[in-house]
């Protein structure tokens, strides 16, 4: 066949409109991809629907869907109704931070919001502040024992840049004592963000006042504090909420479903991981220029602590070194990891602990462990709950939860991969529908897109859910969504996600990682006495 | 072949270089086609990741496209659709040589986002080793050739069009008459 290209020559002299005389062989030639194209469409939809066939096969055996979680706690917010005032007592970065997300960010971080969005167009914060709900709350009053932080406070009550371009509002009063503040029947609801050795009698006082709380974990410094909180708050009114953010997060709700439809098979070992490297996710944070004798209350601050020192501007802005003000990981991270797994597994105060752990790579004086191991037993759940921590190195370990037909993976992605020994799937990993290289069921929450999360410390607070979920594939903040829910509650009543008894779950299980680990024992919890033993 | 290669309608090219020439036409579309219909049945797919990640002269301008969701939606919607198109025109052999010519300027685009130059590192896996040359550029290439030696006029519905388009005899035509 040379000349190919000549076409079929004298057959096909060209005419005006010269289609139809095309000849046969002339058409032949010009239709030779159709089949092709035929084999390509058949192809893809052999693709298709094998793909579909294996998903559906998967998904119809598992009982789950992979669209986002039927039920989140705050997915149906009630419109807000009457104005509450609020209190915000400790303004360090998380108080800051919480004040922002119920709508009153330091005009600082505005203009700090807007230089980053400058020179990184991905970065979000701006948006997700400025599109987050008006809540409905006037900030009235502040207490923070450090000059510099209150009058900040003071400063983002009056911030006229506010989500959907709310008013601004007069200025909050400052209180030097939180008791004023609660006295003042200036406030109906506060937030309580100072240091752990001071959360237990706010919390009390407030109960006392009739004055709702939102707490920042951990619930308490010690034990004995855990109790006297949680009879203060069962014997009041008020409507508690504790600072755990990952009770919004879309992938802990979705995981609760995973569980619910028994996917993994028994549970015989969950995992929870922390790592970090840095400095500052070592709490060795920023001593402010100006703090000194003059400008900060160091009795006040020390008042509850255990034992009395010297002023010390380290101990005031570092002080989740060191056990007179709060528990270190056990505290900090373990309990949002405890509470992430607790919400997914309805686990409660486990029958035993043994904690280890030491102070190997921050010698700086703390004396709360740096590197720190946690295994706890639930005989009666016939499950191990290990967390394992360490401030000195930043690869991610996530969170597993190990079954004996799948193991579920929580992060900012779930993830669900069957085990290559499994009971239940064996046909279908047999018939090779599932395949162990692969996880037969994912999760992402519904957000196409990229944000700029860069700090390995927020990766992994994002990784948690602790910084931002979505709805609706909107990005949104968790902190907010938290306390959207808290306020919610006050307006409409119902029952927070992170109530006073799960809060109280949270205190023990990390006291009994904490004794165990200063006491160099096991430690037992007695549900009869409801005593760590 | 006998004949010079340049412009469009010289001939005579023996059968397997009309073969060879077709397939990879055909190949190519097959391939631009499964690509987009690809990521129209990913509901997750993006190319904000992609947009994002350039490290090039266009490096600003992409990540604000990257950041802007509506932008991300656009691209998104031309890149899943114009690979479509230009797939099955080159496939069909119906207006294949500005459908060439599109993804031509298409390929161009994705390699001006993630050059693969000596050093530089994405955040998207690259699923072989390369510098500078990259599967991208070789299919670039490979389309200009399909430019350089077109057959869709004969092998492809262009056939039609070109009939209907003029009553000129087409070189190829002429040459064999």
């Amino acid at each position: 066949m040379s000349d190919e290209l000549k076409g079929d020559g004298a057959a096909t002299q060209p005419s005006p409109g010269g289609w139809s005389r095309i000849s046969r062989r002339g058409l032949l030639q010009a239709l030779v991809s159709v089949p092709v194209l035929g084999v390509f469409a058949y192809n893809i939809l052999k693709k298709k629907a094998l793909d579909d066939a294996k998903k559906a096969a998967i998904l119809s055996e598992l009982g789950v869907t992979e669209i986002g979680p039927a039920v989140i706690p705050s997915a149906i917010s009630r419109p807000p109704g009457r104005r509450i005032r609020l209190g915000l007592i400790g303004v360090g970065g998380e108080g800051e931070s919480l004040l922002r997300h119920a709508g009153f960010a330091h005009p600082d971080w505005i203009r700090d919001a807007r230089t980053a969005l400058e020179k990184d167009p991905l970065d979000k914060q701006l948006e997700v502040y400025l599109n987050q709900e008006d809540l409905n709350v006037v900030f009235t009053g502040v207490c923070d024992l450090f000059d510099v932080r209150a009058e900040r406070a003071v400063a983002a009550s009056r911030v006229d840049v506010r989500p959907r371009g709310a008013p601004a509002n007069p200025p909050a009063r400052r209180f030097r004592s939180y008791t004023e503040m609660l006295q003042s029947g200036e406030v109906d609801a506060v937030i309580v963000a100072t240091p752990d050795h001071w959360h237990a009698r706010i919390c009390q006082d407030a109960a006392a006042a009739g004055i709702h709380v939102y707490c920042e974990k951990a619930l308490t410094r010690t034990e004995e504090e855990a109790h006297a909180v949680y009879a203060a708050v069962k014997k009041s009114k008020i409507v508690f909420q504790l600072g755990h953010q990952n009770r919004q997060s879309e992938s802990h709700n979705k995981a609760r479903e995973i569980i619910a439809a028994n996917i993994l098979g028994p549970i015989t070992l969950v995992e929870a991981t922390t790592n970090r490297n840095s400095k500052w996710g070592a709490w060795v944070w920023d001593i402010h220029k100006d703090g000194n004798p003059a400008t900060l209350d160091w009795a006040q601050f020390e008042e509850p602590a255990a034992h009395k020192v010297p002023f010390s501007l380290e101990r005031f802005f570092r002080w989740r070194c060191w056990y007179d003000y709060g528990t270190g990981l056990a505290g900090d991270l373990l309990s949002h990891e405890f509470d992430g797994v607790n919400q997914i597994l309805q686990l409660g105060i486990p029958q035993s602990c043994v904690a280890t752990g030491g102070i190997y790579h921050f010698t700086d004086g703390r004396d709360v462990p740096d590197v720190f191991q946690a295994a706890y037993e639930y005989p009666e759940r016939k499950l191990t709950f290990v967390y394992s921590a360490t401030l000195a190195n930043g690869k991610d370990r996530g969170l597993q939860f190990m079954g004996h037909d799948a193991t579920m993976n929580v992060g900012g992605t779930l993830s669900v991969t069957a085990d290559g020994e499994s009971t239940r799937y064996k046909k279908k990993l047999d018939e090779g529908v599932i395949d162990t290289s692969q996880p037969m069921f994912t999760y992402r929450p519904g957000f196409k897109g990229i944000d700029a999360v860069t700090s390995a410390t927020m990766q992994y607070f994002a990784s948690r859910g602790l910084l931002f979920t979505y709805r609706g594939g909107r990005r949104m903040s968790a902190y907010h969504l938290m306390l959207q829910e808290w306020l919610d509650v006050i307006r409409h009543g119902g029952e927070t996600s992170c109530n006073i008894d799960v809060a109280f779950e949270e205190a023990i299980t990390c006291h009994m990682a904490t004794r165990s680990y200063l006491e160099g024992r096991r430690v037992t919890w007695d549900p009869v006495r409801r005593r760590i033993v | 072949m006998t004949q010079t290669a340049t412009g469009a309608r010289h001939g005579p090219y023996s059968s397997f270089q009309v073969t060879t020439l077709v397939a990879l036409r055909m190949l190519i579309g097959w391939h631009f086609c499964y690509e987009g219909i690809a990521k129209l049945l990913n509901p997750y797919w993006t190319s904000a990741g992609y947009l994002a990640g350039s490290q090039w002269f266009l490096k600003d301008e992409l990540i604000d496209l990257a950041a802007n969701a509506t932008a991300v939606t656009v691209v998104d919607v031309l890149n899943e659709w114009g690979l479509v198109a230009i797939g099955l025109g080159l496939l069909l052999g119906a207006l294949a040589r500005p459908a060439a010519i599109a993804g031509v300027v298409l390929l161009s685009l994705y390699w001006i986002v993630a050059p693969p130059f000596a050093g530089v590192t994405y955040p998207m896996p690259a699923e072989g080793s390369y510098v500078l040359v990259n599967k991208v550029l070789v299919e670039l290439v490979a389309l200009l050739v399909v430019v350089a030696f077109p057959t869709s006029d004969v092998y492809g519905l262009d056939r039609f069009l070109a009939r209907t388009r003029t009553a000129k005899p087409a070189a190829h035509e002429a040459a064999a008459a």
